[in-house]
């Protein structure tokens, strides 16, 4: 008997199913950011205890209502805010500081765990620059644990967090923990914000 | 001479369309994994701000979102300064605890301190607002917040 040939199925309103489907997790759904900055804030406290602490050990950032930067007293552009903030933190002005590589100026910071970044910002600056600001003042933080991390250990210090927080990396965890504190010891982040009045 | 007939007349024949399907399969597949079905509807302009110091904020169930900004073209009549939206509708600056409240008792009581705030601000919205958003969530002891940004250049 000849062989008769399936008959074909017509598939051409799958197309139109499948289009369907698309327009409709394409308006139900979005592509998340979730990604930020992470910040901790002050707790509230009762008591007021005033901590006295040296001029020269704070670095003051102040963004005005027209998002200009005035940093210790002097107006700045945010490009330079970096490696201003660098240059502050890695001062080590007092010689307690052995792996600082700043410049020694007696004026500036004592050393990396004394020096306090206090911003301040006015109740009509907008929050993309103060975003800019913070993310240059962190970028500051990371760069120096990054070289720090790097004489250590000869690997930056993102690469050190990245393995600690990865599942299946297969090295000693405790001593990675260590060595993540330790960095963080050495360049601990103290940016205080002041409060608006 | 059936053997030389005749081609039928000029007719281009169909354009064969079968793939088609599974090209728009394939979008499909990839509008399903690479986004999120939409939590809240947002009321409100939302172009976060550019950073590239970011870190992920993982573990999506402990995340608390406070968004803010202008009211967007469709609620034009809640007027043009930023506000705060929390949960689909606009919100106060006093109904924040209440807010950070309710996530909490949602949550399992052990997860509670790990609970993040993640903050969706316009980037035109001003410090102002957000002031007043942080010092309230000092108040009820929510200290770890988020800062949404896009990853990105910082743009001046």
């Amino acid at each position: 008997m000849a062989k008769r040939a399936a008959p074909e199925v017509n598939a051409g309103s799958m197309a139109d199913i499948a289009f369907l489907l698309l327009i409709f997790f394409l308006v139900t759904t979005t592509i998340e950011t979730d990604s930020g900055i992470n910040r901790k804030l002050p707790p509230m406290e009762e008591s007021e205890e005033d901590v006295i602490i040296k001029e020269k050990n704070i670095f003051t950032v102040i963004i005005n209502k027209h998002d200009q930067l005035l940093v210790e007293d002097e107006v700045m552009e945010l490009k330079d805010l970096r490696a201003a903030a660098i240059e502050f933190l890695d001062n080590g002005g007092d010689g307690s500081c052995s792996y600082c590589n700043g410049s020694k100026d007696p004026k500036s910071s004592d050393n990396p765990d004394k020096a306090i970044i206090s911003l301040a910002n006015d109740r009509e600056t907008s929050y993309e620059s103060y975003i800019s600001v913070q993310n240059e003042l962190v970028a500051a933080y990371n760069v120096l644990r990054d070289k720090r991390s790097q004489a250590l250990h000869g690997k930056p210090f993102s690469e050190l967090e990245a393995n600690y927080n990865d599942v299946n990396w297969p090295g000693n965890k405790e001593l990675l923990k260590k060595q993540i504190d330790q960095i963080k010891v050495d360049y601990p982040q103290k940016l205080s914000e002041v409060i608006q009045k | 001479m059936s053997k030389f007939k005749k081609k039928k007349g000029g007719d281009i024949p169909a354009v064969n369309t079968a793939s088609l399907p599974d090209i728009v399969f394939m979008l499909l597949f990839f509008f399903m994994v690479a986004t999120v079905m939409r939590q809240n509807t947002l009321m409100i302009e939302n172009n976060l701000p550019f950073a590239d110091q970011v870190e992920k904020l993982d573990k999506k169930d402990l995340v608390m979102y406070i968004y803010a900004g202008k009211p967007s073209e469709n609620y034009k009549q809640f007027g043009t300064e930023a506000r705060i939206q929390l949960n689909d509708k606009f919100a106060g600056v006093n109904e924040i605890a209440a807010f950070i409240a309710a996530e909490r008792a949602s949550k399992r009581e052990e997860l509670v301190p790990f609970l993040t705030t993640a903050l969706k601000v316009d980037s035109k919205a001003n410090m102002g607002l957000i002031g007043d958003i942080k010092q309230e969530l000092r108040k009820v002891n929510a200290l770890k917040i988020n800062y949404t940004t896009k990853k990105g250049k910082v743009v001046n």
